[in-house]
């Protein structure tokens, strides 16, 4: 097990902005206890897109609520901009995008991304800035007054990342936010994704479980594998920031999905 | 619309049956009234035809059956006393009576309009207590595990006693407590409607999935906001649901109140037609009941209809 603290030239000064160091997490089921984390360490540092890939059962989404405090390690510690999970989520420290959409039927568009907002208790004014702002982030400007059956798959995804831009948090974490898309809008959203991320200089964690999607995405590829759930290989790619869809034919792009595939396949066969 | 021609059929099947029971259960009274006009019927001592069954009097009688239908004070009306009974004591009774609307400028306490609105007057409130309590027991027992486990328990319990037993009782205990008139009737009437929106609105309060409430717990939402925001609009196609049940339940619970007391409404109207013989004002009472369920079903649909549209939610 190695301890990877990926450092990207433009991130090395900076201290991490999500430290895990051997995270242990046990489920007590009525089958006995499943291990779904074990001795899980990974630094993230800040303005990283972080992949995470891996079979089902991994625990590539419970690392992800882990971070969220939506699930709580039963061992090791977790801190997220240097707070436990918990007081992160009070701080606003993320936004957090489900595989489904998730947005309210009876809300328009601009009133979906005002639902956090409203939460928090930012002012109406504020609120309606924040809306167009994002809306802007997610090109879906102009459509703040429809309502989500009226949007496609892919839109309803944006809004619903648009949501989660809406309060300023600096971490993004994204659970298969495209899994349920077909391949061509995904490859747009995909694209989109980096273009707002670049944009936006936020810290990624996106779960995922295609490859070439990890790999055109990401700064670092974390590959996790299962039984227990656990980090088996940290890829840092040598890819550009600027990634245009094309980079995908590249021998370099080929390399690194191969060496990912490998990391799947090494898990599988252990 | 296409609704309708089965519908009709229906009706006229069941019309149709109507008239054919109306003939063995007025035999006896027929016959009396055919022997007395002189005809010949069989057997011809009131006494041995008390002791035959109907369907034996009909059978040997055929010929003199033909007032089985227009009986003054029959045992079971023909629809079209039914129907003529409806006209006279509503429309009728107030073109034409004597306290009647025309006559004396407001509803006549012997039609049957008035009666309607005093028990509709019982319904509605007694439908908003209930709905209100029925919503705020929902909203406990999903919010707390020991009313959860304590509340839901008795609400069946309640629902399994008669309430024919319990409105005397109900009725009773709020009159030494000096409580009487319109509250007793609506308190009947909301012990019948609470259930449906308790049952319903727990269903409702609790449909939005795991990934929903994780969404809200990510954003560090009070219970309250969760409440607000997505629990009760998430509930509204099972509130509407519940509500046409409860509707119609108060409906039952306000005539059933109104049996003990007497003092107006259909159910009143009811009881005195039993008093007296007068089956047709029985009846007549009855399809008025039933009309006025179908309306508020209908109304409560109508609302349905479009506020789930409204909420990008109807089906």
């Amino acid at each position: 097990m190695q301890t990877p603290t990926p450092t990207a030239p433009q991130t090395a000064d900076r201290p991490p902005v999500i430290q895990a160091s051997h995270v242990d997490l046990t489920f007590h089921t009525n089958d006995g206890p499943v291990h779904a984390l074990k001795d899980v360490s990974l630094d993230i540092p800040k303005g990283a897109f972080v992949s995470f890939i891996g079979p089902s059962g991994c625990g590539k989404t419970t690392f992800l609520r882990c971070m969220a405090a939506l699930e709580h390690p039963t061992g090791g510690t977790l801190t997220v901009n240097g707070m436990t999970p918990d007081d992160a989520r009070r701080a606003r420290a993320y936004g957090y995008v489900f595989q489904a959409a998730g947005l309210y039927p009876w809300r328009t568009i601009g009133r979906n991304i005002a639902l956090p907002l409203e939460i928090m208790g930012i002012p109406k004014a504020e609120q309606e800035k924040r809306i167009q702002r994002v809306l802007d982030l997610v090109e879906l400007s102009g459509f703040e007054k429809k309502f989500p059956w009226q949007l496609s798959g892919g839109m309803q995804q944006r809004a619903s990342i648009a949501r989660a831009l809406a309060f300023d948090a600096d971490i993004l974490l994204m659970d298969e936010p495209f899994g349920a898309l077909d391949e061509i809008v995904r490859d747009r959203l995909n694209e989109e994704l980096l273009r707002l991320w670049d944009k936006t200089q936020k810290t990624i964690a996106f779960v995922t479980h295609s490859i070439p999607e990890a790999v055109y995405l990401s700064t670092h590829i974390v590959v996790m594998s299962p039984r227990p759930g656990r980090i088996t290989d940290v890829i840092e790619s040598p890819l550009p920031r600027e990634r245009p869809l094309d980079i995908r034919d590249t021998p370099e792009f080929i390399e690194i999905a191969h060496r990912v595939r490998e990391g799947l396949r090494a898990g599988y066969e252990e | 619309m296409t609704r309708i021609p089965p519908l009709l059929g229906v009706l006229a099947a069941l019309i149709a049956l109507w008239y054919a029971a109306v003939v063995p259960m007025n035999v006896q009274e027929t016959l009396t009234q055919a022997q007395r006009a002189g005809a010949v019927v069989t057997p011809t001592e009131a006494t041995a035809r008390r002791d035959t069954s109907n369907l034996v009097l009909v059978a040997s009688n055929l010929d003199h059956l033909g007032e089985s239908w227009s009986l003054d004070r029959p045992r079971l009306p023909a629809p079209h006393q039914v129907v003529a009974e409806l006209y006279i004591s509503t429309i009728g009774e107030e073109l034409t009576g004597r306290r009647g609307l025309v006559q004396s400028g407001s509803l006549s306490n012997r039609g049957l309009v008035y009666h309607a609105l005093v028990t509709l007057n019982a319904t509605f409130l007694g439908f908003l207590i209930g709905t209100g309590l029925g919503t705020l027991l929902a909203i406990g027992i999903v919010h707390s595990r020991t009313m959860d486990m304590s509340v839901m328990p008795w609400a069946i319990v309640s629902q399994t006693i008669p309430i024919v037993a319990l409105a005397p009782m109900i009725i009773v205990v709020l009159y030494s407590v000096g409580i009487q008139g319109l509250l007793p009737k609506a308190v009947i009437s909301a012990y019948l409607s609470f259930f449906p929106v308790v049952v319903g609105m727990v269903k409702g309060l609790r449909s939005p999935d795991a990934m929903q409430m994780d969404q809200m717990k990510t954003w560090s939402a009070t219970s309250r906001d969760t409440l607000l925001k997505l629990r009760l609009p998430a509930s509204t196609p099972y509130l509407f649901a519940s509500l046409k049940i409860a509707i119609a339940a108060s409906l039952v619970g306000a005539i059933v109140g109104e049996l003990p007391v007497q003092k107006g409404g259909l159910g009143a109207r009811m009881l005195a037609g039993s008093y007296y013989g007068q089956t047709a004002q029985i009846w007549a009472a009855l399809l008025m009941a039933a009309g006025l369920a179908a309306v508020l079903v209908w109304g409560i649909g109508a609302i349905e209809r479009r506020t789930l549209a409204k909420m990008g939610m109807s089906a």
